[in-house]
């Protein structure tokens, strides 16, 4: 047990894990998932909120089993190896809108950092865009965070407040099960009407679209699974790279990374997978700026919040009920990307994206710049 | 006397950045660093090394850690 611990915190065990990440990820897209969208946190966590009807986006409205696995996997690994920590009261709220934002930005770019990644190693030159926005947004994050920007000390809590999200997903694992996504001949029946989703018990599913294409449930779930077990014992995080490289050059989370757009890129070839270009990619635009400019405010807010999306989501498997409250944010975040026309498509912008961009970088500045704690406690 | 750095409670980066201001800051060849995620004790470790720092002890106490890392002569 001791072994397998040191392995995976030490500088081949985050190649490995990153590596791993790298050949699940366009696999997934071979099973099914979207382009480009092996896994993305963004992505399926808007998914979800749409499957729960908080958007009505109808090509984006379904359970991802990956995000369930993602947390479960955490939670497993956090277990096993006794750092389940069950915390609470680093400023919930901030973090309910940093995960807003993050996901907001990340619409707009239409990918969480790993989607980023993902459609970089499939050659979709637009990811470049994103990725230098990634970086810049951190880049802002690292300047705060030398000034003495916290969101202060969680505490220790009860076991029960650590386990609410994961008790969440497993109720929406349930509910995905007892109402399951309709059948083929079901399915064309709603599209023939000319509707992209349709309701099944409580749930809706997408019946064109992004939303409709989805790997089986096993391999998604299992995939999910190991990538959430392997990300708590390496502590991927893609955020983290880039930001520990900027403030300490410290390269170590960098190398998970760096395993990951290889791994994915030679998996990708192999797969028939890599088209490089601008233009016709999965699931993007073309538009520089807005690439640019959504993925800093993205970056920004997961340096903020201290962690990417998927990051936060194997924190809340180690019992981390602010990051519970990131999580809560994204989803909410979705569904007003959603319904307010926020965020893009692969026509471009939507209209009041530029606006969202603009709103949630100030409000972004606003929290780096008013919490501050320069008495440093000892 | 050694300098304590409490970083329990933190998030990373901030107990490493609580623990490398404290090295910068060089008032003492030895420093304490209390943290309570294992994640924290590796990062500060790392970090320590880099700055030609070691970790002489860990104690681990109820989920908590203490690290106490010292200047290395030999660096």
């Amino acid at each position: 047990m001791t072994k397998l611990k040191n392995l995976f915190a030490g500088g081949w065990g985050i190649v490995l894990a990153g590596g791993i990440f790298g050949v699940i990820a366009p696999l997934l897209e071979k099973l099914g998932n979207p382009g480009n969208m092996g896994v993305c946190s963004a992505c399926f966590v808007r998914d979800i909120a749409g499957a729960l009807g908080l958007h009505r986006a109808a090509v984006v409205q379904v359970v991802r089993p990956e995000v369930i696995g993602f947390v479960l996997g955490a939670l497993l690994a956090a277990v096993i190896f006794r750092e389940f920590r069950p915390r609470a009261g680093s400023a919930p709220v901030v973090r309910f809108v940093l995960g807003a934002f993050a996901m907001v930005g990340a619409l707009v770019f239409l990918g969480c950092p790993w989607r980023a990644l993902l459609r970089l190693s499939a050659g979709d030159g637009n990811a470049v865009l994103g990725l230098a926005g990634l970086v810049a947004g951190i880049w802002i994050g690292t300047l705060f965070l030398r000034k003495g920007y916290t969101l202060g000390r969680s505490r220790s809590t009860y076991v029960s407040v650590g386990l609410i999200l994961p008790a969440m997903v497993v109720g929406l694992f349930v509910l995905r099960v007892l109402c399951p996504p309709p059948s083929a001949a079901a399915a064309e029946a709603a599209l023939a009407a000319g509707r992209k989703s349709v309701q099944n018990g409580v749930l809706f599913y997408s019946v064109a679209g992004p939303g409709k294409m989805c790997a089986p449930l096993v391999l998604s779930l299992g995939a999910g699974l190991l990538i959430g077990f392997l990300a708590q014992r390496s502590r991927f995080c893609s955020m983290g790279a880039i930001r520990d490289l900027i403030l300490f050059r410290h390269p170590h989370l960098f190398w998970g990374v760096l395993a990951l757009v290889v791994a994915a890129g030679v998996t990708n070839i192999v797969l028939g997978q890599f088209h490089p270009g601008f233009n016709g990619q999965p699931a993007a635009h073309g538009l520089h700026v807005w690439n640019f400019a959504g993925m800093m405010l993205a970056g920004l807010a997961f340096a903020l919040a201290g962690g990417c999306p998927g990051r936060q989501l194997f924190m809340c498997g180690e019992g981390d009920s602010d990051a519970a409250v990131f999580v809560m944010g994204m989803i909410a975040g979705a569904a007003f990307a959603h319904n307010f026309g926020l965020a893009s498509s692969p026509k471009g912008l939507g209209p009041h994206g530029a606006a969202a961009v603009v709103l949630g970088m100030a409000v972004c500045l606003v929290i780096g710049f008013t919490m501050r704690d320069t008495g440093e406690a000892t | 006397m050694s300098d304590v750095v409490d970083a329990r409670g933190y998030s990373c980066p901030q107990p490493v950045l609580m623990t490398l201001d404290r090295i910068r800051r060089g008032s003492s060849a030895q420093i304490v660093v209390l943290v309570d995620a294992e994640v924290s004790m590796e990062n500060v470790t790392r970090a320590a090394a880099s700055k030609g720092w070691k970790v002489e002890e860990v104690r681990e106490e109820g989920g908590e850690y203490r690290l106490t890392v010292r200047q290395d002569d030999e660096a």
